[in-house]
């Protein structure tokens, strides 16, 4: 088995830690991890498999029923089709195309608007947690209101002027919320780092302060950062399906939100086609649940003191 | 009322004054940033999407002269500042002699009433399960069972929402899918409405206590874990103080105070999801009454009803502040 020091503690003391005791190795953040990635890669290698145009309104026959699907739950639904296994919907299109096309455009929303909010988020917290003064008030003030505003709320008055919703639209508009949080986690992670040793012991040995921050502030930050990242990638996603529930989403190629909107408004839940919204509520839980788990499993590994009394 | 300083209330509504002034202005803002003149905007759209309009031509010119588009822009925003705060939000454009305040004050006591109730639920038990995993004094049989009520945490609350009511309302009959109350019922203080109006707030309740009370729960057995570190629960221990004291007095008194923090920062989060819940439940609050608006195009009603979700839930985090210092006497010192 491998063994990797981990902490050198000056004298002949040195503590080893085997491979399977690595902070690093664990079981939440991986499953996680897997799960995410098996979503992400099923969505990006089906197409090759599968007719993407087949997403599209009217490019199917309407209310097939999935294949396996022997009693019909009304009479007005048609009989399974093994073109169509998922079965299809009111409008045409069919169930696996639209998961297929929708997953990656939502995983693409949450990806593209969490990034930007990330970057003002790390340059804003920076700036205020480094420079302090009135700076730092400005920017902490504007983030505590932003924070108390009902994202979600304001995200639909903003998209309901915008005439042709696309993808990138949405995500532009996502990021206008998701800075704030990360903004203010990253500020208060720095001013305590500010007080720790090591920092006063870079500033005393004369280094610049662009230095101590790409340095000294940004490897400790990483763990930090990269949880971050996913719980604003989270809710990126989680706003973005509810402005498409409430039916602004980009229309003609569907996202897992948008497909959602489209079943309540034909009240699929009523006529029993609980294909047109349960895969995509499926696929999102997964994708919500990974995000979680790898979440919780970087706040574990970021403070040793959660995984458990062990006393 | 020792620990209420002058100076935190001050500051505390200047942050109330400066959430609903920025929100305010955002959503004078944005209609702005779109090409051509709101109003034309706003009829184009509602055109393009075959909403029927009456009266128009006088909608427009009525619309033109409120907004008072042909001054300059500051005139215009102080215009509608004034307005706005004077609560004062016009008329409605898809249903229109009805005033977007009166149809947002019939939907607000909706919202408020189960938006609170489960929030408050959600704090309470949340708390309890995140302080009763991170004891130690927990029987092993309660410990083991109490992550089960996280498995709902991270899923947002209109999905399970939807598939309550694929569940309980459409295969079992067992509760109502839709509204507030049943059709036919005297509106007032009779059992029937009370009871129908419970019935029916039980399944949008449940979906966002069930979701929203995972992360209380982590968060609370995070900090009891910091909290049973500290001197002061070794020195509780030491002096034999029954576990019941300790778990209550020492620990949960001590470890739940960065959670009415978060409260008042989850609560614009929790109040925006909710805005989606409603919708699927059909629920006659400020959300539903949002997605319709959204649907018919009625821009003055989605406005009105954005500006007031800003303004209570500030106002909710003000309240929250308050109870703060009374909670937690050290605040009071931290001036500036």
């Amino acid at each position: 088995m491998e063994e990797k020091v981990l902490m050198d503690t000056g004298n002949s003391n040195i503590k080893t830690v085997g491979f399977w005791q690595s902070p690093w190795f664990n079981p939440k953040l991986i499953i996680g991890s897997i799960l995410l990635l098996s979503v992400f890669l099923i969505s990006n290698i089906g197409p090759i498999f599968w007719d993407k145009d087949m997403a599209l309104v009217g490019s199917s026959p309407t209310n097939v029923v999935p294949l396996w699907v022997t009693e019909k739950p009304s009479g007005l639904l048609k009989d399974a089709d093994p073109a169509h296994p998922l079965g299809t919907e009111s409008n045409g299109r069919d169930m696996l195309a639209v998961l297929l096309v929708g997953t990656p455009r939502t995983l693409r929303i949450g990806l593209i608007g969490a990034g930007i909010g990330m970057l003002v988020g790390i340059i804003l917290g920076f700036t205020a947690g480094l420079m302090g003064g009135w700076v730092d008030y400005v920017i902490s003030t504007l983030c505590d209101t932003m924070v108390s505003m009902p994202g979600l709320a304001v995200l639909v008055v903003i998209a309901a002027y915008i005439p042709q919703m696309e993808v990138n639209n949405l995500a532009m508009i996502m990021a206008i919320f998701a800075w704030p949080l990360p903004a203010r986690s990253i500020r208060a992670q720095i001013l305590s780092m500010r007080e720790r040793d090591f920092i006063k012991l870079a500033l005393i040995s004369g280094s610049s302060k662009i230095d101590i921050m790409f340095r000294e502030i940004m490897p400790n930050l990483l763990p930090y950062l990269a949880a971050s990242f996913v719980v604003t990638v989270s809710g990126v996603i989680l706003a973005s399906t509810g402005v498409e529930t409430l039916g602004l989403g980009p229309t003609r190629i569907p996202t897992l939100g948008t497909t959602i909107n489209g079943a309540l408004r034909a009240t699929a839940m009523f006529r029993g086609m609980w294909w047109w919204w349960g895969p995509p509520i499926v696929v999102l839980v997964i994708i919500f649940v990974g995000l979680f788990l790898i979440n919780v499993g970087l706040d574990e590994i970021a403070n040793p003191r959660l995984r458990g009394l062990k006393s | 009322m020792k620990g209420l300083t002058k100076e935190y209330v001050l500051k505390r509504l200047g942050m109330l004054i400066l959430t609903v002034w920025l929100g305010a202005t955002i959503i004078f803002i944005i209609p702005r940033l779109a090409p051509g003149d709101p109003v034309e905007g706003m009829i184009g759209k509602m055109a393009i999407t075959g909403t029927h309009i009456e009266n128009s031509e006088e909608m427009i010119e009525a619309w033109r002269a409120r907004f008072g588009l042909d001054k300059p822009i500051l005139v215009q925003y102080f215009r509608y500042l004034y307005n706005t705060f004077t609560f004062n939000q016009g008329f409605s454009l898809s249903s229109f002699p009805a005033t977007v305040d009166s149809m947002i004050s019939r939907s607000l006591p909706w919202t408020i009433g189960l938006l609170t109730t489960a929030t408050l639920i959600s704090f309470i038990l949340g708390n309890l399960i995140g302080a009763l995993m991170a004891w130690r004094g927990t029987p092993k049989l309660v410990k083991a069972a109490l992550p089960i009520s996280l498995i709902f945490t991270s899923i947002p609350a209109f999905m399970l929402g939807i598939l309550m009511i694929y569940l309980f309302a459409i295969n079992r009959d067992w509760l109502p899918y839709a509204g507030g109350f049943d059709r036919g019922l005297t509106v007032g203080w009779n059992w029937q409405y009370i009871s129908s109006v419970l019935k029916h707030s039980v399944l949008p309740a449940l979906s966002v206590i069930l979701v929203t009370i995972g992360s209380w729960a982590l968060r609370m057995r995070g900090m009891m874990i910091t909290t049973d570190g500290e001197d002061f629960m070794i020195l509780a221990k030491a002096k034999g103080l029954s576990p019941w004291r300790i778990f209550w007095a020492y620990g949960v008194r001590n470890a739940i105070l960065p959670q009415i923090t978060a409260l008042g920062v989850t609560l614009g989060t929790i109040a925006g999801g909710f805005v989606v819940v409603e919708t699927v439940f059909a629920y006659p609050g400020l959300g539903y009454l949002l997605f319709e608006a959204i649907l018919n195009s009625d821009y003055t009603v989605i406005q009105g009803i954005v500006f007031y979700i800003i303004f209570a839930v500030a106002l909710a985090i003000f309240i929250v502040d308050l109870t703060y210092p009374l909670i937690d006497p050290r605040i009071t010192y931290k001036k500036g």
